[in-house]
């Protein structure tokens, strides 16, 4: 067993530094459209009639975007004639109305459970990679466990199967106060393409109460860790430290 | 299906010998350009028809497709078989108002989960199936509404009855001491939403009966009514790992259904992006395996291959999972040359980590011994459950369609082997796993070396009809069925995925051995419920 032990430690460190720097390692995220303003109104209005979720709004010559319905198709972007611009980055996450963080005493123990309602496995996927060397959640006092007894965070990904309907109340109800619950993709945001009708629900925030939405399709991990960050009051200070 | 037949002969026999066995009662047409014949049969003869195709002639069952015309039903079991002998299409048709037709699952195993399917979703029923009913529709659903017929309003959320809180499933196990262990459908770390009963004395696992359809999102039932660029967003979204695979599989069909030829770059960029998916799904799956057996170190080595994996793909075409790039009638953008061979460069280099990885799996003890003569299926077995995949080709069937039914790219100049093994142990599927993605990268390198110049999107006029799209996607043949109206709306829209067809024989592979070591079963199939459960 001797020569995993020397190869786990040639291989070095490849944990990124966020939240304490910024991570700007390419690839890490695919970006999303941002809201743009197009030279004349019929440019906007013709942007906003490529979008096929009804995610893109044109007002006027600007087209503005609901992030809970965009599904990162590209094809405002890639258009031959005017296109719509797009932003880097993954700090995505946000409260939801009613939504707050947990108090500190949650700041250094954190237990996350994930609950599948239906998502296509992009969003699975991502969110197994938060325990992944590159981004490696434990060291930010964030662990994953089996069970929802014992977890303070459900994270929820897909657009809510009619037949995860049960099975997402009974592990929220299973779940000790205080809980949060954290919408992972556009899917569990509005149902996405799947939208609303005989088979899913279009999303979870209309069973379970949602506290952090992540939009995406899917969130790449680290909007998944700044959501993380956010329900356990993290965020606040890292972001002051090094981005002024 | 071992035998070496003789293929372009057996070909052009099908229709002589159909003609003598059943005369006129089938009608034979051979499409030689296509390398498809098309029968039509009498639902009476079907069980006859397709056991003869399968068991004489050695065509797996790719799918059945059911569709409502009104005033009849149409059913069409597609066959495909080795190199060279093509398709087999057999149409069966009869009234509406009769729900009744003959199983083909006695004679061809790989149907019984396509028939329970069928059934509970159209209300047809298989005349001789030994177990329908809740299936895709669990117990909540009532019986004799089913949601793919036409009548049926897919726009509003269906009234369920509510659950019966004692329900129990159906126990076959009744010797002292044994128990019933429920799965899921939430539990595990990350794992997907599925329910498994194992039935065990204590230690083995005496039967599997898995529970799935938990994840059913109707893909089939909302696609229909909705135009072929929009359903393309569907079908690379329904099952996120294996994205791009879908959409192509879809593209192709509409592609074909248009009469047009994919121009020659398009064709390469979509041999390189599927083997781009094929590496990481694959690598993935070994991360999965090195993670169940908690190998810890292997697994993290395996991870970080995943992530940078991603972030190239990311780099490459601005999506990690490959969103966004097929659209009928090519790819939505183009990639530069020098990119794509930077990439190829890179991959180079991760592959030599990834076989240092397997170096060192293959001398680890303690690693081996959990799979080693573990979840083993045999060839016999595999053949008689129509297995797909890697999950084939490790218990010696290797059927892949890049290489039987070449489409995109593949056959023309790319040269790569099918990995085959024979044990079907655990141990097998992860050697194949291992030369798959080493394929993978060398097709990659083969394809960026010599990119054909030239657009990669083409005008598609959209017509009405219908086709099949194949592709072998990530986790084995995927066949995606498309039917448009001249407006370019699809009517029906059937998919048949790898994981669907290899779930069912993963209990095979689970009975019979300690329940420690079902995760790791479950891990060295490597299957998605996304996409099985559509």
């Amino acid at each position: 067993m001797t020569k995993w032990v020397w190869k786990g430690i040639r291989t070095g460190v490849k944990t990124t530094a966020y939240p304490r720097t910024q991570e700007t390692a390419p690839g890490v995220s695919p970006g999303r459209p941002a809201g743009t303003r197009f030279p004349g109104e019929e440019n906007s209005r013709a942007v906003a009639r490529l979008c096929p979720t009804g995610a893109l709004r044109s007002i006027k010559d600007e087209v503005l975007v609901d992030q809970e319905h965009c599904i990162h198709c590209f094809r405002c972007k890639r258009q031959d004639s005017v296109s719509n611009a797009w932003e880097e980055g993954f700090e995505w996450s946000e409260f939801t109305k009613e939504g707050c963080r947990l108090d500190r005493s949650f700041s250094r123990s954190l237990h996350i459970r994930t609950l599948d309602a239906g998502a296509c496995g992009a969003c699975m996927s991502e969110i197994r990679q938060i325990t992944s060397p590159y981004y490696n959640i434990h060291r930010l006092g964030f662990f994953i466990t089996p069970t929802p007894r014992t977890a303070d965070i459900l994270l929820v990904a897909g657009p809510l199967t009619e037949h995860m309907v049960d099975p997402l109340r009974k592990t929220h109800e299973a779940m000790p106060l205080p809980k949060k619950v954290i919408a992972v993709g556009t899917c569990a945001l509005s149902g996405g393409l799947f939208e609303t009708g005989f088979a899913c629900r279009g999303g979870i925030g209309r069973t379970i109460p949602v506290d952090i939405r992540v939009p995406g399709c899917p969130p790449p991990p680290l909007a998944i860790v700044h959501a993380l960050l956010l329900a356990a009051g993290k965020q606040i200070e890292a972001a002051g430290k090094e981005r002024q | 299906m071992g035998l070496p037949l003789n293929n372009i002969l057996q070909f052009n026999e099908i229709e002589d010998v159909a003609a003598v066995r059943w005369q006129e009662r089938i009608g034979v047409k051979v499409d030689r350009e296509k390398l498809t014949v098309n029968l039509t049969s009498e639902p009476e003869l079907l069980p006859e028809l397709c056991g003869w195709l399968f068991s004489e002639l050695g065509y797996s069952l790719a799918t059945l497709v059911a569709e409502e015309r009104d005033p009849d039903w149409i059913i069409r079991y597609i066959f495909y078989g080795p190199l060279g002998a093509g398709q087999v299409h057999v149409t069966v048709r009869f009234r509406l108002l009769s729900t009744t037709v003959p199983s083909i699952s006695r004679h061809i195993h790989a149907a019984d989960w396509q028939e329970r399917e069928i059934e509970d979703l159209f209300g047809l029923l298989f005349a001789g199936h030994p177990r329908l009913g809740d299936f895709v529709l669990h117990e909540e659903w009532p019986e004799g509404v089913n949601p793919m017929r036409a009548s049926f309003d897919a726009g509003k959320p269906y009234p369920f009855k509510e659950a019966v809180p004692e329900w129990q499933p159906k126990r076959i196990l009744e010797a002292s001491g044994s128990f019933m262990m429920p799965v899921g459908p939430v539990y595990s770390d990350h794992a997907e939403s599925a329910h498994f009963l194992l039935e065990t004395v204590g230690e083995d696992v005496i039967r599997t009966i898995p529970r799935f359809f938990y994840k059913y999102r109707g893909v089939e039932k909302i696609a229909e009514g909705q135009l072929a660029e929009r359903v393309v967003l569907l079908a690379e979204r329904f099952s996120g790992t294996s994205a791009f695979a879908h959409s192509l599989a879809f593209c192709q069909a509409v592609e074909e259904i248009a009469g047009i030829d994919v121009l020659p770059r398009a064709r390469a960029l979509r041999v390189l992006l599927a083997e781009l998916e094929r590496l990481r799904h694959h690598v993935a799956a070994i991360a999965g395996i090195c993670s169940s057996t908690a190998l810890a170190v292997a697994a993290a080595q395996a991870h970080i291959l995943e992530e940078e994996l991603l972030r190239l793909t990311c780099r490459l075409t601005g999506h990690r999972y490959l969103f966004g790039l097929n659209i009928p009638g090519g790819l939505s953008c183009d990639l530069s040359d020098t990119r794509c061979t930077t990439i190829s460069e890179t991959l180079w280099e991760l592959l030599g980590r990834l076989k240092d990885l397997h170096q060192m799996l293959r001398f680890t003890s303690s690693f081996l011994d959990r799979l080693e003569e573990v979840g083993t299926v045999s060839k016999e077995k595999a053949v008689s459950y129509g297995l797909v995949g890697p999950v084939a080709r490790a218990s010696g069937v290797s059927r892949d369609l890049r290489e039987v039914q070449p489409y995109a790219g593949y056959g023309e100049r790319l040269k790569f082997q099918v990995p085959r093994e024979e044990e079907g142990d655990g141990y097998a599927r992860l050697r194949v796993l291992f030369s798959e993605a080493e394929q993978s990268v060398n097709l990659i390198r083969q394809g960026s070396s010599s990119l054909p110049s030239g657009p990669v999107r083409k005008r598609i006029e959209m017509k009405a009809g219908v086709a099949l799209g194949w592709v072998e996607a990530p986790m084995g043949a995927a066949f995606h069925w498309v039917h448009l109206d001249a407006k370019g709306t699809v009517e029906r829209y059937r998919i048949m995925t790898p994981s669907f067809v290899n779930w069912h024989g993963f209990h095979l592979a689970a009975e019979d051995f300690a329940f420690q070591d079902f995760p790791i079963i479950m891990a060295t199939f490597g299957l998605s419920n996304a996409e099985c459960d559509r």
